[in-house]
């Protein structure tokens, strides 16, 4: 099931990794697996163990909270290209949110004990994933920013009537 | 244009006056009022402040008697020939309303036929700012345009200028600088006149009404010695300010001016080339008639970058710098001048005496300080 | 001169629409059956309800039925309210049209991207009928709409429509998903990421809340469309809408008659100095 050749070339081609060398690359990809989640399916759950992390290929993920009285509330959906998961960066290593398929997807998962143990004796290749990381994240803070501002709010400045 | 030119002696003013009165113009002029030198419809040349000067200082403006009779020797009045071309309050409407829909029954007024007699070089260019903004930008203006049409221009020579002044450095005086139908110098030697010169042929057919004497070199050399006075002025404003300021928008001095400034729209009021205005609906109590009148506004109030949620502008320091950098700087994007010719109203009328020269001088050295090799 | 433009001309409403909680289409006619002038993509009226006050709204209808002159708006001000609670037979007052409008020509040959948030869609709807009218003449068109929730997507049921076109790209996110929604969540930026376009030939047409506009704006560049593609529509306090009352003055600019479509280029340093 596992083919490392190709997913050597889909991690070569994918946008997160671009630019690293192909002994990292060589290494990351035995690490990682192809996997698929039906319509629905849970990929990890809140207070899980984060020991991967994921990007789609293809299809989308809702990352979500369950908030009592209110059910499952999505905070963002992942597409194809996108990071799924940090939790496995930063200790106790636990998932802090849900994630499920909201379609059809299919994912590459990486092993995060094994990237984890190599990274701490890999700085090298530490630095490069985190920088990695750290622009994903940078992303979703400022996107999060952005929501919390609730722009299209009543009074929060739409457009189309522009005036008192 | 015309040459025309002439000495009217001081005894036969109400000659000019009655000249006027019979092309059905409405005299507007400078006039003691409530302790001030202010523009007001004049009966005739009694009206005029004979005897009277102003003193201003930053937020001081005092009358002083002089002891020569002179009528035009002060130096600006209080407000510009502003509110005679764009009043401070006009009707735009009026309209008769239903339950369903309205409407329109009146226009705005027709305009008035006004003589503005004794405008100064600095008031003249004014004029000419506002011209710019109200005609051809490219909307015309039928408030402003009528009464720019119909109004009669007689100019007065600055003899002094007066300690709030930097006309000169604005390039809007001492001398006249904008076209006039006549211009007026008073002459206060042993005979008080005063020596007219037309500027059109409406100012020259006017000289033509009114009983002259042939004007001498020593009459024309007397309005070049009054000229030359004027230009000696202690206020400038600094050169590159208007590129300078534009670049300096977030500068924190506007805030040190901010902490001074009360936001009180007096400089706004004052300055005779600031237009600003907004609207105000409103209906009868029986909901028959509703009407718009336009009224003069002033950047310094909160609600006058109010978008639904608040106010674009809302510190102090944001509304001083929206007038300043629109006065001095983003007016020549706008009009291809400056928005100040130096007449120093805003300073005298400023209750806390900020000067817009002073601030423009500290840019212009903070600016300095930062790049001191193209100091 | 320029009278007319200062006199409101009675138009009646025809229709009024309920199209969210608190946003309304208003569609008009004149009560003098006279011709309504043409309008371009972009360009607003100022709307008054009598003795209450007058409003710039921008036009929300299709430019080339100029005839069916449509307004969408929110109920936020005390004139907007007003004219919330008006029907159809009763009428209003409008003057216009004035401003700038979306450059269409500007992206015959490119790609077309044109970025809405929340109420911005109404302004850029007839940019998107211009645009279909004419769609051979362009690659691929592209609409990514951002709004609060599901239940605030204007126009859904065009919106639908559009989806259903093999001709057009629609992707719509909202910040806050709720009941049964199953599309995108997350800000408005995150589609222009995702791309889809060329964006060396890209023109990029932006509305929304100022905020979002300049990050829309910034994520287009960083995507690699340049500056001089991108266009804005800007939102001022207006009072006159011809230049005179001074009210809508950003730095050099009278957004009623320099806008309130703008160049990105030419206003990207202003931008950022959001108290100018």
């Amino acid at each position: 099931m596992v083919n490392v050749e190709g997913l050597d070339t889909l991690l070569h081609s994918h946008p997160f990794f671009q630019g690293m060398d192909e002994g990292m690359l060589e290494f990351i990809a035995g690490c990682a697996a192809n996997e698929r989640f039906e319509a629905g399916d849970m990929v990890f759950r809140e207070g899980g163990p984060a020991d991967k992390f994921y990007v789609v290929r293809h299809g989308i993920i809702a990352v979500e909270v369950g908030v009592p009285g209110r059910g499952k509330a999505t905070l963002q959906t992942l597409h194809e290209d996108d990071v799924l998961g940090w939790s496995w960066l930063v200790p106790p290593y636990r998932w802090t949110f849900d994630a499920r398929a909201a379609t059809l997807t299919r994912v590459i998962s990486l092993d995060a004990v094994c990237l984890r143990a190599k990274m701490a004796e890999n700085h090298e290749m530490a630095y490069h994933l985190l920088m990695r990381f750290t622009a994903v994240m940078a992303e979703r803070l400022h996107a999060a920013r952005m929501q919390m501002l609730d722009l299209y709010a009543p009074g929060g400045g739409p457009e189309g009537d522009r005036g008192p | 244009m015309s040459t025309a030119s002439g000495i009217l002696s001081r005894n036969d003013l109400s000659a000019l006056f009655d000249a006027l009165a019979a092309r059905g113009l409405e005299v507007i002029g400078p006039t003691v009022s409530e302790g001030a030198i202010v523009l007001a419809p004049l009966d005739g040349p009694d009206a005029l402040p004979a005897g009277w000067t102003d003193v201003q200082a930053p937020g001081a403006y005092r009358l002083h008697p002089r002891d020569d009779g002179a009528l035009f020797g002060h130096t600006t009045p209080v407000g510009g020939w502003k509110r005679f071309l764009h009043p401070p309050t006009v009707r735009l409407f009026q309209a008769a309303t239903t339950a369903d829909g309205f409407t329109i029954t009146e226009g705005a007024p027709p305009p008035p036929r006004q003589a503005f007699l004794g405008v100064r070089a600095c008031d003249l260019t004014a004029i000419t700012r506002l011209d710019a903004v109200f005609q051809g930008n490219p909307f015309t203006d039928p408030i402003y345009a009528g009464r720019r049409a119909g109004a009669f221009i007689i100019a007065v020579t600055c003899a002094q200028a007066g300690p709030m002044c930097f006309c000169a450095s604005m390039d809007s005086g001492p001398d006249l600088r904008a076209p006039y139908d006549v211009a007026l110098t008073e002459i206060l030697e042993s005979d008080h006149r005063f020596l007219l010169e037309a500027g059109s042929a409406e100012g020259a057919a006017l000289l033509a009404d009114l009983p002259l004497t042939p004007a001498t070199d020593r009459d024309t050399a007397a309005r070049d010695r009054q000229i030359t006075q004027a230009a000696d002025q202690t206020r400038a404003l600094p050169p590159g300010t208007a590129e300078r300021l534009g670049r300096m928008l977030d500068h924190a001095h506007w805030n040190a001016v901010a902490a001074r400034c009360l936001s009180c729209g007096n400089c706004t009021m004052s300055c005779p080339t600031c237009f600003c205005a907004t609207v105000e609906d409103s209906s009868s109590l029986d909901g028959a008639t509703a009407e718009r009148h336009r009224v003069w506004d002033s950047c310094f109030s909160l609600d006058f970058s109010y978008i639904h949620g608040g106010s674009v502008r809302e510190s102090g320091a944001s509304r001083y710098r929206q007038w300043m950098t629109h006065k001095l700087s983003s007016w020549h994007d706008q009009f291809g001048t400056s928005g100040c010719v130096g007449c120093g109203r805003c300073i005298t009328w400023c209750p806390v005496g900020i000067d817009i020269t002073e601030e423009a001088a500290t840019f212009a050295a903070v600016d300095a300080a930062r790049h001191p090799v193209e100091a | 001169m320029t009278a007319d433009l200062m006199l409101p001309r009675a138009f009646r409403i025809t229709k009024v629409r309920r199209e969210l909680a608190d946003t309304f289409t208003l569609v008009l006619a004149p009560d003098d059956d006279g011709p309504v002038p043409p309008f371009q993509p972009g360009q607003f009226n100022m709307l008054y309800v009598p003795g209450v006050g007058e409003v710039p709204i921008s036009i929300s209808g299709d430019p080339a039925q100029p005839e069916t002159l449509i307004h969408t708006t929110r109920a936020v001000g005390a004139v907007t309210k007003a004219m919330w609670s008006l029907k159809a037979g009763q009428s209003i007052g409008v003057r216009g049209p004035f401003g700038s409008s979306w450059p269409v020509e500007a992206a015959l040959g490119d790609d077309v991207v044109i970025v809405a948030g929340g109420i911005g869609l109404a302004p850029l709807r007839p940019l998107i009928h211009a645009v279909m009218a004419r769609r051979a003449e362009f690659g691929k068109v592209l609409i990514l709409y951002g709004a609060r929730t599901p239940d605030d997507i204007l126009f859904d049921k065009q919106v639908r429509d559009w989806r259903g076109r093999f001709d057009l790209s629609v992707h719509v996110t909202v910040d806050r998903a709720t009941g049964t929604w199953s599309g995108n969540v997350g800000v408005v930026t995150k589609l222009i990421k995702r791309g889809g376009f060329d964006p060396h030939h890209t023109t990029a047409y932006v509305c929304g809340p100022e905020v979002m506009m300049r990050y829309a704006a910034d994520a287009l560049v960083a995507k690699g469309v340049a500056s001089t593609n991108i266009w804005l529509s800007m939102e001022r306090n207006m009072k006159c809408a011809i230049g005179f009352c001074g009210h809508c003055q950003w730095g050099g600019r009278f957004v009623c008659k320099d806008g309130p479509v703008f160049n990105h280029a030419a206003v990207a340093d202003l931008l950022p100095l959001t108290d100018f």
